[in-house]
């Protein structure tokens, strides 16, 4: 007999629940589909038509900078997905007391409450985004599918998920020690927004400073960039040392977020029960 | 008279109180608010960078920094936070009741609660907003002729009135459909994209840009950043204000005329 819990188990018994729990409510699942592949769209439509008045922003032309927006499209899908609202709510939990409930459960705290609920209406821009690959791909100029592309651009696309995972929890663990935290998504967003552009357009005095920051330091500017450039671009040794900080980059988020929520959790005061 | 006067008084003090509890997440969020700004910047230096002519639709990369340093001010005056969800929120639970039972006017206690969260805002977030303007003054082409600022507070206190009723005759609709937040979720796409938030609207190409102009969202940020900018002038500057005026009567007129329509319709649900 195994002491362990099976975590496969127990998470596809999450997604399980949360898709009845969306299906119960269709008209909205459907609604909140529309409503984030619109707001997308959107921002499809911007870079349209700034690409009518320039050829290209830094080293990306029409087509390059679409995939960068579907991969960028793809990795916030599987973080709002998977991630974002159990987040949310582990501010909520905190303020209620709820937390309780989740430390008392024999499972890993963290898994539990990172994991939760699974919100199934955000993959529909992860539709979207593959539609938008196949279109735009074709169209680059020489573009040719590799074997590395196939193997590699949905492994730094995982890569990513979890640096903007670290990076939320650590966020969401900071809710424990203020007691609340209502402006995480605001924070949140903010921060993410440095990450939906290409890093070489960080240039210049206060440039550079802030994509080293945000490659070094946070290093989100990793997340979006290196799975981008690695599918619409022809591989260059240059980026080569990119692609191999991107496994490191991860490694030590993932560790320090989860130093930061385990330090989090032993500041925890329940506040009812 | 005079205690008509007072009760409105009361009305904008309670409110004021009400908003100032929650002044330290104000000036926090006003702060962060501007961190989009700065990658603007980046991205519109890398756009003019490509771009070779140095303008593009008469905008330079200053003039389009300082154009959405602009329309976070005029969207300041004209974005009404929760405002059309507030109303169908009421009406849903059966909130409402009180103004048709009480002699306080729905559209007047909503607007001295708007005025009184306005002004508490741009109390906290002068700061802020004056320390970004101060970083950002090169991008500026220095401050406008007298009779084009005034033309400028002008069509931002219009930008304020045509957001407010414009929001609050889309709130009133949740008379007829209780769940509105699809519509407001439209609404929000509509004035993102077209009152000139993202981009200056010039960018847009026909027919787009002339369907643009016969819209009310380009009075909410677009058409104040603009005058300030020069680029709309003399007597296009006038005939703008015009517009926007009517479009804060017309939306004045509507919210009433629904909200009349709306009571009579209306039947309370729950306590």
């Amino acid at each position: 007999m195994s002491h362990h819990p099976s975590y496969l188990g127990v998470f596809l018994t999450f997604a399980r629940n949360s898709l009845i729990r969306d299906m119960t409510f269709r008209a909205n699942f459907i609604i909140e589909s529309i409503s984030s592949v619109s707001w997308m769209i959107m921002n499809l439509g911007f870079y349209t038509l700034v690409y009518r008045k320039t050829t290209n922003i830094v080293d990306w032309d029409k087509y390059e900078f679409f995939v960068f927006i579907a991969t960028t499209m793809i990795v916030n899908s599987l973080v709002q997905t998977f991630f974002m609202p159990n987040a949310q709510e582990l501010s909520e939990l905190v303020r209620t007391g709820g937390l309780d409930f989740a430390l008392l459960k024999p499972i890993d705290t963290q898994f539990l409450v990172s994991l939760r609920r699974v919100n199934w209406s955000s993959l529909g821009n992860f539709v979207v985004a593959i539609l938008l690959l196949a279109y735009a791909l074709p169209r680059i100029d020489g573009w040719t599918l590799s074997i590395w592309h196939v193997l590699l651009y949905p492994l730094y696309i995982v890569l990513g998920v979890l640096i903007l995972y670290s990076v939320m929890i650590t966020l969401a663990a900071t809710s424990i020690w203020l007691g609340r935290n209502q402006s995480l998504y605001d924070f949140w967003f903010y921060l993410t927004n440095f990450s939906r552009y290409p890093m070489e357009i960080y240039e210049g005095a206060w440039g550079t400073p802030l994509r080293q920051v945000f490659t070094f330091v946070i290093p989100i500017l990793v997340v979006i960039n290196v799975p981008a450039r690695l599918l619409a671009k022809p591989l260059s040794s240059e980026f080569a040392w990119l692609g191999a900080f991107a496994f490191v980059a991860t490694v030590l988020c993932l560790a320090v977020s989860r130093w930061v929520f385990k330090q989090a959790l032993w500041s925890y005061r329940s506040a009812s029960s | 008279m005079i205690a008509r006067v007072q009760t409105w008084w009361t009305i904008l003090r309670i409110c004021l109180e009400e908003r100032l509890v929650y002044r330290g997440d104000f000036a926090l969020g006003t702060l962060m608010r501007f961190l989009p700004i700065v990658t603007q910047i980046f991205l519109w230096t890398a756009i003019f960078a490509a771009a070779g002519s140095g303008k593009i639709e008469g905008y330079s990369r200053e003039d389009i920094i300082a154009y959405y340093l602009l329309t976070m001010l005029a969207r300041a005056f004209s974005s009404m936070p929760g405002l059309a969800s507030g109303i169908a929120r009421q009406v849903r639970e059966g909130e409402i009741k009180k103004f048709l039972i009480q002699p306080i006017d729905l559209v007047g206690f909503m607007l001295l609660a708007r005025i009184a969260h306005k002004v508490v805002y741009y109390a906290v977030a002068a700061g802020p907003f004056a320390l970004v303007y101060y970083l950002c003054r090169s991008y500026f082409p220095g401050w406008p002729a007298p009779d084009v600022f005034a033309a400028f507070l002008l069509s931002l206190a219009l930008a304020f009135a045509v957001g407010f009723f414009m929001e609050m005759t889309l709130g009133m609709i949740s008379f007829w459909f209780l769940e509105v937040s699809s519509l407001l979720f439209v609404y929000m796409l509509f004035t993102f994209f077209f009152s000139g938030h993202m981009f200056p609207l010039e960018i847009l190409p026909d027919p787009w840009r002339t369907i643009v102009d016969f819209l009310p969202f380009k009075y909410l940020a677009y058409f104040p950043a603009a005058v300030f900018l020069g680029k709309i002038e003399g007597d296009a500057m006038l005939f703008g204000l015009a517009v926007q005026a009517c479009w804060a009567l017309f939306f004045i007129v509507a919210c009433r005329v629904f909200m009349h329509r709306g009571f009579h319709r209306y039947s309370g649900y729950g306590g």
